[in-house]
């Protein structure tokens, strides 16, 4: 049954709905309608068998999740942004230590400067940790691919990130299907550990391992990785067949066949790129969209395949490397190697900053045309970054870039668009 | 665990032979039917009081819960002799996480535990000084302040000794470590910082906190068996000397931290919901310099020209505890 709720909301029931026993709580927005709608489910009863743990920082919640883990809980907890990197040793620690936690990410900017709005900054910071990163397109691809997302993490005994949108998402009221207990109880059998901190079994977990095996332990977790790319579009399907919905795999094409450009992007930036695409299609343009799910496995074969047919590829990215420019640019790169397509890198929605249909036409008819540079920030101020430019030229002591540029703008805080 | 009167037999020892007591009340150690949950094979240096240490508390508090018992680590000394792999020392389930975090990992298991309806297995953390009064100081908080379920005991050598003896928030002043070497106008760790944390653990309203040292580990066996008496959070700080951060010998391990006890630098205590409820006095009270004599890491205290005013100031802590705790009794030395 479609219910009218917020997207956040319907993660904590479906969270609910997949029976976690330990959940571990630290506020960060947009995160925090996620753990305040769980609070609320274990403490009405609704969600029984469940300790609901408060801590005091992210660096504890994933520490709590790596022990309840460990004793043989199914352990969940959320984050975003500087909680995600405050929690980044822990994170490694339960990867490296094949621990299938699933914690979602409501993808938000990192600082300095502050900023809680949308980007892939935080998750992307993770990118090397050692978890599975499924990104949701939609509210409803978020709440399915928790789902599976428990499914895969204790198969594969690897922990699991589903990226959602910051606000753009976790805030978004609409028609949302939240799936019923019973048929998550049919789709996600309870938590069977690979490894249990058991008295009538006593096992050492986190031994310190040297240079005689250390590649090895590491290779394993390479190697789960690798089956993961196998297991995620089985579990999508198993899930499609089951629920009658076509969310999570590796990734998804949209008006592919025949085009001549093909735009890549994660996240809820794919819908308004699908709807410019409509509309490109309609005035002739042959170009198309592919929407990366699993960014952690790296699906290559997976990529090049639905890409590799285009003569130029455009990867729009959430977030980016300083002093190099694309991150998913990298892989996505790799995966086409050879192909000798033009390639082209698109930083957009920085900091929660809009992507509109009109600057994502300007910027493909652009690349359609061959005026598009290889590496570009869309609706870049560029007037903006002379004028502080032209400040740190004139004077040794210029003071705070991200202040001096908010008083050229005219106001103090966000932009208003 | 109740304790009884002892008729000493012979003069000039308190050392009482498990054989004067009924078998209930001998040491776990003296039973052949001990744990023996940190199995020798383990790669501690000579005189390790961390290793003695966490042996008795451990089997102590395996003995307490019938072997329902899970261990989480923090890193550091313990965790790295304990298990090099592919070996491992610990006959109990054991996990070790992170440096700075074996408090919040010690909840996870207490939580999935309950969650799980096994509230019989009970949940011991431990660390060294550095992973619980510096980088795990956060994380203690936490666990004390939710009242979780676990016994959280601290073995403090005073500083970072798996890393090569270098200063950290438990390390006292004067003493020589890496990091505050013995040169300059004031050698040695600085005066006027550092964490008293069993206090600090008191503050939080703790159900039940304690010191002890290896010097007395019947006392340290007793109290880890009181601490599983109580449910939610514990604290257990014991004073365990480093042969090699501390620059003592080996064989002096023992009596050197009876010395801390005796002069009061370190006091050993018992305190239930942040009230002090019971105190080791001092039994024969010494001057701090025939504690810090042995120790090389004060060597300098006793050469430089700064040595008696140091020497003055760390007599006048030792003074302030036995004030303090009334580590002397109500009528004085005994």
């Amino acid at each position: 049954m479609r219910r009218q709720i917020e997207g956040a909301k319907g993660v904590a029931e479906v969270v609910a709905a997949c029976r976690p026993q330990v959940i571990c709580a630290y506020p960060i927005t947009p995160q925090t309608h996620i753990v305040e709608g769980l609070g609320a489910l274990v403490r009405t009863g609704a969600l029984r068998g469940c300790e609901f743990v408060n801590v005091e920082s992210e660096f504890a919640a994933m520490s709590v999740a790596i022990g309840a883990s460990a004793a043989g809980a199914r352990a969940y907890t959320a984050t975003a942004s500087q909680g995600l990197l405050f929690m980044s040793e822990a994170l490694y620690n339960a990867s490296g230590l094949g621990l299938p936690v699933v914690m979602t990410v409501a993808n938000r900017a990192i600082g300095a400067p502050i900023n809680i709005w949308n980007d892939h900054s935080d998750a992307m910071s993770q990118r090397d940790s050692g978890w599975i990163q499924l990104y949701a397109e939609t509210n409803q691809e978020a709440i399915d691919l928790h789902v599976q997302a428990f499914r895969l993490a204790e198969e594969m005994s690897v922990p699991v990130m589903v990226c959602m949108d910051g606000f753009v998402l976790t805030h978004a009221f609409e028609p949302l299907e939240v799936p019923t207990q019973e048929d998550v109880d049919a789709f996600l059998p309870p938590f069977t550990p690979r490894q249990v901190l058991d008295p009538s079994e006593p096992v050492s977990i986190g031994a310190m391992v040297g240079p005689e095996a250390f590649t090895e332990v590491r290779y394993l977790a390479f190697h789960r990785q690798r089956e993961a790319l196998g297991r995620i579009p089985e579990i999508a399907a198993e899930f499609a067949a089951a629920f009658g919905r076509d969310s999570g795999g590796l990734l998804h094409t949209y008006r592919c066949e025949d085009a001549r450009t093909v735009v890549l992007a994660m996240g809820s930036v794919l819908g308004t790129l699908k709807d410019t695409v409509d509309a490109l299609r309609d005035e002739g343009v042959a170009i198309g969209v592919v929407g990366l799910t699993s960014f952690r496995p790296f699906p290559m074969a997976a990529v090049r395949e639905a890409v590799g047919g285009a003569e130029r590829l455009i990867v729009l990215e959430r977030a980016f490397s300083v002093g190099v420019g694309g991150i998913v640019s990298a892989d996505v790169h790799m995966a086409v190697a050879g192909l000798g397509q033009l390639h082209h890198t698109v930083i957009a929605g920085l900091g929660g900053r809009p992507v509109t249909r009109a600057s994502l036409r300007r910027m493909m008819l652009e690349a359609v045309e061959g005026r598009l540079e290889p590496l570009t920030f869309l609706d870049l101020d560029r007037d903006l970054i002379d004028r502080e430019l032209a400040r740190v030229r004139a004077r040794p002591r210029s003071g705070p870039a991200a202040e001096n540029i908010l008083r050229d703008v005219g106001v103090v805080g966000a932009r208003p668009h | 665990m109740g304790t009884r009167e002892i008729r000493y037999f012979q003069v000039g020892s308190h050392a009482v032979g498990n054989r004067l007591l009924d078998p209930e009340q001998r040491t776990v150690q003296a039973d052949p039917e001990r744990a023996n949950a940190l199995t020798c094979g383990h790669r501690a240096c000579q005189g390790c009081g961390e290793a003695l240490g966490a042996r008795y508390v451990v089997d102590a508090a395996l003995r307490a819960t019938a072997g329902r018992l899970v261990a989480v680590n923090a890193t550091g000394c313990l965790e790295v002799f304990s298990t090099p792999y592919p070996e491992t020392s610990w006959q109990l389930p054991w996990l070790h996480s992170l440096f700075g975090n074996a408090p919040a990992v010690a909840t996870g298991v207490a939580a999935a535990l309950r969650a799980q309806g096994h509230e019989d297995v009970r949940v011991l953390a431990q660390g060294g000084d550095g992973g619980t009064v510096d980088i795990g100081f956060g994380c203690l908080s936490g666990m004390f302040e939710r009242d979780d379920d676990v016994l959280y005991v601290c073995y403090d050598n005073q500083g970072y000794m798996n890393t090569g003896v270098q200063r950290s928030g438990a390390t006292p002043p004067g003493a020589r470590t890496a990091t505050t070497e013995a040169v300059g106008d004031a050698p040695g760790a600085p005066f006027g910082q550092g964490k008293d944390v069993p206090r600090i653990a008191m503050a939080h309203g703790v159900g039940y906190v304690a010191t002890a040292t290896v010097a007395d580990l019947r006392d340290l066996e007793g109290k880890v068996e009181r601490a599983m008496e109580v449910r939610g959070a514990r604290y257990l700080h014991v004073l365990v000397p480093c042969p090699l951060g501390w620059g003592s010998p080996p064989a002096l391990t023992i009596r050197i931290a009876r010395l801390a006890t005796q002069t009061g630098l370190f006091p050993v205590y018992e305190a239930r919901d942040g009230e002090v409820t019971g105190v080791t006095t001092i039994r024969r009270h010494v001057p701090v310099e025939e504690y810090l004599r042995p120790q090389k890491r004060f060597a300098h205290l006793f050469s430089h020209p700064s040595g008696p005013a140091a020497l003055a100031r760390i007599q006048e802590m030792a003074d302030r505890n036995i004030e303090r705790y009334r580590l002397l009794g109500d009528g004085g030395a005994t």
